[in-house]
């Protein structure tokens, strides 16, 4: 999975979790300042992406990714291992 | 050695709810702590719960809503012979709830007990009455929610206090030649116990709101979806979703994960708050008054909560 596919995959998460368009979802954003997304949503969205990519993010490392980047690194370097 | 006639099913005849008089707003908690309504509707989508009086109890409370669910049935209290109330926010363990209730209500000597399955506690109750009845060692059974959470949660407590509310629903539960209730999915995640504890006599209850967030939205839609195949009823087949009413968000999700769509839902948490196992029957009868249930028609019900305990069925309504 490139970074690339894992943002495209993010992207409709987002979208169908929070109703942001998944064209907004790009690596500089932040989920809380700039897509307005709260902290259960970031749950969620957090489940969505273990049953697309396969890998858990943990609610104590969940607050540590802040920006769409993050999650996208999280994942990449999870997939890696 | 002799055993009852099996009974080919049982079903609900009636509901009953009652919710305390004293209505307390948004704007009320974040009158005495740091909080507001804003924030309290778009995290767990509450605008007004009812709080027990200092000195009304769950049997209090579980006699009004057993009472109505009693006088909607058309039977005579010399009619049912055993009462359960689901309860786990009783003020004292001894003497339990149900032999009282019972007794408040003119049942007779009838099997009287506890349930504990927290937020589950319906469920469960429901599922051991259907069991009762169909196996023959109950002709009928009250079946009753009841709960005054408020007595248990810490009003400094930002994250719980707004959540929690006090009320009763309750349903009578007797023999039909068709079933009315389908065979309950119920378990529990004992490894998860810590997420929601009262640790002593002494303490509030606490949550791991967050984790517990987590679980209700992954492993509770198997369990309903499980509820619907077990009873042979599809998913587009239901007329009404009716899940514990733990958290707008939380039903939400796990409605939108079974495909259900959003007007089948129960939403009776917006103005009853989270009422732990009343909160299912009392927005059934809540529901039923309204006449927003048509009879015959087939509802999926899901509890969960403290334990972590769950239970779903599906039941048609009366």
């Amino acid at each position: 999975m490139t970074e690339q596919e894992i943002l495209e995959g993010l992207g409709e998460i987002v979208e169908e979790i929070a109703g942001v368009p998944a064209a907004d979802v790009t690596p500089a954003k932040s989920f809380v300042d700039d897509l307005d997304i709260d902290s259960l949503a970031m749950v969620e969205i957090a489940v969505a992406a273990q049953d697309k990519f396969g890998v858990e993010i943990p609610d104590d490392q969940l607050k540590d990714l802040s920006t769409v980047q993050d999650v996208v690194n999280f994942v990449v370097k999870h997939t890696e291992s | 050695m002799n055993i009852p006639d099996v009974v080919p099913g049982a079903r609900i005849l009636s509901f009953g709810g009652y919710q305390p008089d004293h209505v307390v707003t948004n704007d009320d908690l974040a009158a005495t702590i740091d909080t507001n309504d804003e924030w309290i509707r778009s995290r767990v989508g509450i605008v007004s719960r009812r709080i027990a009086g200092p000195s009304e109890t769950v049997e209090d409370m579980a006699v009004q809503a057993g009472g109505k669910a009693l006088a909607g049935s058309g039977l005579s209290p010399a009619d049912v012979d055993l009462v359960i109330v689901a309860t786990c926010s009783t003020e004292v363990p001894i003497p339990n709830a149900a032999a009282q209730v019972a007794h408040r209500l003119g049942i007779e000597a009838p099997g009287a007990f506890d349930l504990n399955a927290a937020c589950a506690g319906f469920c469960y109750a429901l599922g051991v009455a259907e069991a009762a009845v169909r196996g023959g060692t109950a002709r009928n059974v009250l079946v009753i929610g009841s709960e005054k959470m408020t007595a248990w949660v810490d009003w400094t407590d930002r994250s719980t206090c707004i959540i929690f509310a006090d009320g009763a629903g309750a349903a009578v539960v007797g023999p039909s030649d068709e079933p009315g209730i389908g065979p309950v999915v119920w378990g529990s995640a004992g490894d998860l116990v810590e997420k929601i504890t009262i640790a002593d006599r002494r303490s509030f209850l606490r949550q791991d709101g967050q984790a517990v967030f987590r679980w209700a939205t992954t492993a509770i839609h198997p369990i309903a979806q499980e509820a619907c195949e077990r009873a042979g009823v599809k998913v587009d087949e239901l007329a009404a979703f009716v899940p514990h009413q733990a958290n707008l968000r939380i039903i939400e999700a796990i409605a939108r994960k079974l495909g259900i769509p959003r007007e089948k839902v129960a939403d009776d948490i917006v103005h009853a708050g989270n009422t732990s196992s009343a909160s299912i029957p009392l927005a059934l009868a809540r529901m039923a008054e309204r006449g927003e249930l048509v009879s015959g028609s087939q509802v999926l019900l899901a509890g969960f909560g403290a334990g972590l305990c769950y239970a779903a069925q599906v039941i048609t309504v009366p």
